[in-house]
């Protein structure tokens, strides 16, 4: 970027009212105010809390099945014929992707704060998986909102929620995705305020959840650094992740942020195309606004009228982005582009065929960007790209796409 | 802040009785018709008016007025054409305060001094934005009460007596309970409760303490207007235009009229609410 005047430390974010520079914030309706305020509290003392923290290490260990491991791609590396790819496992985790690191953290929040009963939102269904699976393993009724289209086009996912024992509530609203679930959530939420404990599952939402949700998520780039400098000697020169509300890129990106040789780039769901209305490039294509609690581009017309976006992937059709990532943008430490729906179903498959790994389609949009940039790229350079989770919940959505027969 | 806020305020006091505050949706089912609604209502009875600005996120809004938001936005409704509607109105009335109500993201995009300004001129007395709680203030409450706007804040069940100085720190005109945790639309609360509830916060402020959430008929207005300084009728007028449309969802024959007798009805149950209290 130009004359931005650049910060000592990019990983000091947020103030104490949540703002990462303009950006973040809590704007809420009164009802919800003193109950994140409470959730700060409790999220203030957990974070230096020494049993808190063994019992979320123990967990990620023998429950999620932490660490994940750095794979070198060496099949997709001689493939491309440039820079040498690794990818972070998450979708080796238990249920499948990175949202239980965010899970396991805020269970066992809501256990400390005396909550009876879980509530969260879900778009492809992987954080409603998630949540109703750490509902299930510390015995809470769970709620998932969830948008009418994703339930339909998740259905493996709906059945997994079901199974364990969460309740699934179709929202019809909008276009029934992620953030018509979301505004749904929050009405249950201001309903419910007594005994429940809002599972936001991206790093967004009102003060503190996107710093909260990073924290949890940042396991992953904190193992990810001492696994590639242990593999290679030295750190990556790019990293990549898929962003829908940016929870799995913020949690690679945030330990290198301070690496200046390490580009970092996030991936936005560019649907059809940037033209017209049907993408979820909110960095790329939107402009700033407020929704669900805090400030950060948004998709939304001439009148601040939110637009409802379109992605394959039902894990990125959402029209916002966390808000550390507005900032991060606008300071211009990270690089944020699209990749089309076409793109990610070609990396998709590349990827099945070349290295026996079935990705989720909101990797794959990572993955697009990788087999992008390789090629120009030297043999001794280095791409880490997070792989946020296995595409089980997608075979039916792109076998259809792909025209076979199931 | 505004005369005509506080002028109606102070008639009110002296008749004796609370105000009847109706909400509807700017632009609901179109601008004439929404218009002709806003027309109707000084005259059936409503003290002050609440021109509710659509959003087509409204996190705390139930379904009969997110509902009434799409119906709006698809009839072509933006913030523009709701200032506008209330200088349409004020051509013919410069005495109902009028208080815009909804979520903050038009007006920031709109941007607000540009708003504020163009509130001014339109005759709006205040402001209600859902989504702009005290920690919030710098964002319009502090540029609104700087121009002369009232800045209207909700109080809530959760809003509790260590919170209550700072909700009510940069409050003015009057003060908004909401009567339940929940969103617009939902069930009467415990009128015993509801009148708990506004003598703790009068005990922390002069303002009016007006109260919202639940109230559908003049029974209704009645039980919440012993306690209260004013009573505030949304969803069920809101639910009232819904029925009154045609199959397509276009204003029908009677949709301002059934608007003024649900009100008119509604204002009778003001008007009765002291004289119960005083039994
Ligand atoms: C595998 C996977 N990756 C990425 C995402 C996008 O979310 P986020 O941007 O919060 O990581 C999702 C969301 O459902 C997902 O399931």
């Amino acid at each position: 970027m130009n004359q931005t005047p650049q910060p000592n430390s990019f990983r000091s974010g947020p103030d104490e009212d949540g703002r990462f520079g303009i950006f973040g914030g809590r704007f809420v309706a009164e009802t919800l105010m003193p109950l994140i305020l409470d959730l700060q509290g409790e999220w203030e003392k957990a974070k230096t809390d020494a049993a808190f923290q063994k019992e979320l290490a123990d967990l990620g260990a023998h429950y999620i099945g932490r660490p994940s491991p750095l794979y070198f791609a060496e099949r997709l590396t001689a493939y491309l014929g440039g820079a040498k790819i690794y990818f972070k496992r998450e979708e080796l985790n238990h249920t499948g992707s990175h949202k239980i690191n965010n899970c396991i953290g805020q269970i066992l929040l809501a256990k400390r704060m005396g909550k009876t009963r879980i509530i969260a939102e879900t778009g492809a269904g992987q954080h409603g998986v998630a949540s109703a699976t750490v509902a299930a393993r510390f015995g809470f009724p769970c709620v998932v909102y969830m948008g009418a289209t994703d339930v339909e086009r998740q259905a493996p996912n709906v059945f997994r929620m079901k199974l364990l024992g969460a309740e699934v509530r179709p929202v019809t609203a909008g276009n029934g995705t992620l953030k018509d679930a979301m505004n749904e959530a929050l009405r249950d939420w201001v309903t419910n305020v007594d005994d429940t404990y809002y599972l936001i599952g991206t790093a967004a939402g009102p003060h503190p959840y996107p710093e909260m949700v990073r924290d949890f998520q940042a396991v992953i780039g904190t193992e990810a650094r001492e696994q590639i400098l242990e593999a290679e000697g030295r750190l990556p020169d790019v990293v990549i992740a898929a962003v829908g509300g940016g929870s799995n890129a913020i949690g690679i990106f945030h330990p290198f942020l301070d690496d200046q040789g390490v580009k970092i780039v996030g991936v936005e769901a560019g649907g059809r195309g940037l033209q017209g209305e049907e993408h979820c490039a909110s960095i790329t294509a939107g402009s700033p606004g407020v929704l669900h609690g805090n400030r950060t581009y948004l998709l939304q017309d001439h009148d601040g009228q939110i637009l409802e976006g379109h992605s394959i992937s039902a894990g990125l059709d959402y029209p916002g982005i966390g808000p550390e990532h507005s900032w991060l943008h606008s300071i211009g430490r990270v690089e944020y582009v699209p990749i089309m729906d076409q793109e990610a179903l070609d990396a998709f498959q590349v990827l099945t065929r070349l290295e026996g790994i079935i990705p989720a389609l909101e990797p794959s949009h990572a993955l697009a960007e990788v087999i992008k940039r390789a090629p120009k790229m030297g043999k001794d350079e280095i791409i880490l790209m997070n792989l946020s989770g296995r595409g089980d919940k997608d075979i039916f959505t792109v076998g259809k796409i792909l025209g076979m027969e199931l | 802040m505004t005369a005509r806020m506080d002028n109606r305020f102070a008639a009110l006091k002296a008749e004796g009785r609370p105000a009847l505050i109706t909400y509807f949706m700017g632009g609901d089912p179109d601008f004439e018709t929404s218009l002709n609604i806003m027309k109707a209502l000084p005259e059936a009875g409503a003290d002050v008016i609440e021109l509710g600005m659509p959003f087509s996120d409204p996190m705390a809004d139930g379904p009969a007025i997110q509902m009434a938001g799409q119906r709006a936005l698809k009839g072509g409704q933006t913030l523009s054409k709701t200032l506008e509607l209330a200088k349409k109105f004020r051509e013919g009335d410069n005495e109902t305060p009028i208080v815009m109500m909804g979520y903050y993201n038009p007006i920031y995009v709109y941007g607000v001094e540009k708003f504020l300004d163009d509130a001014i001129s339109a005759g709006i007395d205040g402001l209600i934005v859902v989504d702009l709680p005290p920690e919030m203030d710098d964002e319009l409450c502090i540029p609104a009460l700087a121009k002369g706007i009232n800045f209207i804040r909700l109080a809530t069940p959760t809003t509790d007596d260590k919170r209550l100085p700072a909700v009510l720190k940069n409050t003015s005109g009057f003060v908004y309970y909401v009567s339940m945790n929940g969103i617009t639309g939902s069930a009467l609360p415990d009128p015993s409760l509801v009148s708990g509830a506004v003598n703790r916060i009068k005990g922390h402020t002069k303002l009016p303490v007006c109260v919202g959430f639940g109230v559908k008929t003049a029974d209704h207005a009645r039980a919440i207007g012993a306690a209260a300084d004013g009573v505030v009728v949304g969803s069920a007028i809101v639910a009232q235009i819904a029925g009154s449309l045609t199959k397509d969802g276009a204003a029908g024959p009677d949709t301002v009229a059934s608007v003024s007798t649900l009100v008119r009805g509604l204002a009778t149950g003001v008007r009765a609410a002291r004289l119960v209290a005083a039994e």
